[in-house]
């Protein structure tokens, strides 16, 4: 298939794999964050690893906008949906997310009318079919779908739809990836840096990784060559002695981002002073809320909601996870008490989150697999 | 410090360090053993309220199917819960098999929910070796449902019945308030009898057996998926709903030895039947990615969902494993077939790690292939 099978391209992916051996100094460890939960699915999905000299760690980043997704806003989420006369809208991959009060599934179960959508236009389409109900977009993600739902709030306000609203928890990626430069536990040689958030942010907000801390990043794809190659250039930035920004994902993030979403998103959205991030704590200027002028299409001011706190289940290691301090295994609940069929945190939960993409796709011993498949 | 003192510290490093990460290692391999040991527990159901995950194939299903309904009926014909129970009576062996039909749209390209009923019971009755024989039909109609459309999936199961050279022979009719049940939904039992010398079953997968498909994969489901109109993605594609009692007696005959298992990939797709036999029978399957049959419209809107076509339901496509040596026969057997021309030999049956689905995937690495939770849910970016 076209698009698709370029990038995928074994014979590639050894020649790749070469020059990335040739570049390792011998007897140096180097750990790689991917900060993007996509790029964790991509390398699990296709096995990337088995390219990759073993001196080489790639750590999973908390870019997974489900993973992130704090308990107490879920169970705020549900107390909204089970109002009378509301819909809840959602992505399919919020649906399984546990909040201190079970998930949308569990909550639909109950009887609350959640449906997933595949877009907040969708959601709006909806709330166009069902004047006498109030339909609520439960708005996540990073910089990625911020802007489809600054759009979305921006049509229904143009075309005067009343009955819909926003449940915003959009985040942004700059203050978890400084969060985690600045946790002290933590050693890093390098980013591989957001695909799609870049799309819209550029590549500039990141100039202070590579200045201030000294450490490089790769704007890279989500096709497994992508993140090859970016792994390749951070490699040769290594050895070069360098520490930049690059762009491996030219072919789609310009450098100084999109500029039209940006200012969707600042005409609609602003800046919440801190924001709980799951596993992450409290981090100021972290995420986005709706603007008072668009109080009229925001979830949080239509609706009273508990806004409590639901502290982490204390044996779930989701923060320790997210920030790459511990691999999905080394988690204390990982694969017994926390499985995708009952996940205890987030990371279980998205197949972007680092724990299920392990749990489902590389929960195996290298060695035996590699005498299965000779 | 000493030349020697400088090598010895070196050396003693290098055995510390070697140390450490053969601890590592082992510990990683502690937490694996852990997981499999947690997945053999017994099947807990967890929630106080049926999900959708319950009804989707996955593992919600074999936990329901498990904790709840093989706990109250426990036998041994319903025990190696295959798609359906195989038994004799007289001197004749029968199966007997029952499945309901609630797709919606009940209409869509290439089937409805008539034909979709009559084949689906014919197919579970074929994979189990058996010539399909009877149908029984059960109606749950919506008030206010048009009864031109009843005809409508009336004569589609009829002329599904014929093609399958199958009859119905008994039926029931309910009708249930409007807003209690979604325009009609079918119920169909079948019996079939064993007139072939087969030996079948998922537990019986051995090292060296050859996994194959009869065709390309995951047509029904992305049909499906696409007729609910919800996608805005629009392809030429139609359902596989066929029966497939012809090509599994084409299959026997062929190989009457040789075969091991037949199933047919419904809802969990190919995926989820294959860890059903490398479970039950204690074997690896290895799965080659690139040898997967997949039509690239089927690839496309899966790769736009970010959907995996593994796990996308068909109703007209079986997964057999046979013996290595038939592996040849079995193949041309079923590409001489009009439904079995697509077939293809997929992956190996290996014998370490026992219960795991490997692929090899087409860009050269090496994942898991697991049993989904509920279904597959698009992901968001």
């Amino acid at each position: 298939m076209r698009f698709v099978d370029e990038y995928r391209d074994a014979d590639k992916a050894r020649a790749l794999s070469a020059r990335i051996a040739s570049l390792c100094e011998p007897g140096r460890e180097y750990k790689f964050m991917e900060v993007c939960g996509g790029h964790t699915h991509t390398i699990y999905k296709h096995g990337l690893e088995d390219y990759l000299p073993e001196t080489i760690t790639l750590v999973h980043g908390p870019g997974c906008p489900v993973c992130v997704i704090p308990m107490g806003r879920v169970d705020d989420a549900i107390h909204i949906a089970e109002q009378p006369g509301v819909v809840m809208t959602s992505f399919g991959d919020m649906m399984r997310v546990p909040g201190g009060r079970g998930s949308f599934f569990d909550s639909k179960a109950r009887g609350a009318e959640i449906r997933m959508v595949y877009s907040p236009l969708d959601a709006l389409k909806v709330a166009r079919q069902n004047p006498d109900r109030q339909v609520v977009f439960m708005a996540i993600g990073f910089e990625t779908t911020a802007p489809s739902t600054a759009m979305t709030v921006l049509r229904a306000a143009a075309e005067g739809i009343g009955n819909f609203s926003v449940f915003c928890n959009h985040v942004t990626i700059i203050p978890a990836i400084k969060a985690i430069l600045d946790s002290p536990d933590l050693r890093l040689d390098g980013f591989v840096g957001p695909g799609h958030v870049s799309t819209i942010i550029g590549c500039r907000p990141y100039e202070f990784i590579a200045r201030d801390y000294g450490k490089p990043l790769v704007v890279a794809g989500f096709e497994p060559l992508d993140i090859l190659q970016s792994i390749y250039m951070l490699l040769l930035q290594l050895a070069e002695g360098r520490s930049e920004v690059e762009n491996q994902y030219s072919r789609v993030v310009p450098w100084q981002g999109n500029v039209r979403a940006l200012r969707a998103i600042s005409e609609v959205m602003e800046l919440r002073p801190y924001f709980e991030w799951r596993g992450l704590g409290f981090i100021s200027h972290s995420a986005l809320r709706v603007r008072d002028r668009y109080a009229a299409h925001d979830a949080e001011r239509i609706f009273q909601i508990p806004g409590g706190r639901v502290a982490d289940p204390k044996a779930c290691q989701c923060g320790e996870v997210l920030k790459g301090v511990l691999k999905p295994w080394e988690c204390k609940v990982f694969g017994t008490a926390c499985t995708p069929e009952t996940p205890i945190g987030t990371c279980m939960v998205s197949s972007e989150g680092a724990c299920a993409a392990y749990y489902n796709f590389g929960r195996f011993s290298r060695e035996r697999v590699r005498e299965a498949t000779r | 410090m000493t030349e020697i003192d400088r090598t010895a510290g070196w050396a003693e490093a290098a055995v510390r360090e070697h140390a450490a990460e053969n601890a590592a290692a082992s510990r990683e391999e502690q937490v694996l053993e852990r997981i499999d040991r947690a997945r053999r527990r017994k099947a807990r159901v967890k929630e106080e309220h049926i999900t959708m995950a319950h009804g989707s194939g996955g593992k919600a299903t074999q936990t329901l199917v498990e904790a709840v309904f093989l706990e109250a009926f426990r036998n041994p014909l319903l025990e190696p819960l295959e798609d359906g129970a195989v038994f004799g009576v007289g001197s004749s062996r029968l199966a007997f098999t029952t499945d309901s039909y609630v797709v919606s749209p009940l209409f869509f390209p290439g089937g409805d929910i008539g034909d979709l009923a009559v084949n689906g019971t014919v197919n579970d009755l074929a994979v189990c070796g058996a010539r399909p024989l009877y149908l029984s039909a059960g109606f749950v109609l919506e008030e206010g449902f048009p009864v031109e459309d009843l005809r409508r999936v009336t004569a589609s199961m009829a002329r599904a019945a014929d093609a399958a050279g199958v009859s119905v022979v008994t039926g029931d009719t309910k009708v249930v308030q409007r807003g209690k049940a979604d325009g009609c939904y079918v119920n169909t039992a079948g019996v079939g009898l064993l007139d072939r010398p087969a030996d079948l079953g998922v537990a019986r997968a051995r090292p060296g057996d050859a996994v194959v498909v009869s065709g390309p994969i995951g047509e029904h489901g992305v049909t499906i998926m696409l007729a609910r109109g919800e996608l805005d993605i629009e392809a030429d594609l139609t359902s596989d709903t066929a029966p497939l009692n012809g090509l599994t007696a084409a299959l026997l005959d062929a190989s009457p030895t040789g075969v091991r298992c037949m199933r047919d990939a419904t809802r969990g797709g190919v995926a989820t039947i294959l860890n059903e036999i490398a479970r039950a029978s204690g074997v690896a399957v290895v799965v080659d990615e690139d040898a997967v049959p997949v039509r690239p419209a089927v690839r496309g809107a899966c790769e736009l969902l970010g959907i995996d076509p593994l796990y996308v339901a068909c109703e007209g496509r079986m997964v057999t494993v046979v013996a290595g040596p038939a592996a040849g026969t079995a193949l041309a057997a079923l590409r001489a077939h009009p439904l079995g021309e697509g077939a293809a030999v997929i992956g190996h049956v290996k014998d370490d790690p026992p219960g795991l689905v490997l692929l090899r995937t087409a860009f050269g690495g090496t994942r898991i292939v697991d049993v989904l939770v509920g279904d597959p849910l698009p992901r968001i970016c």
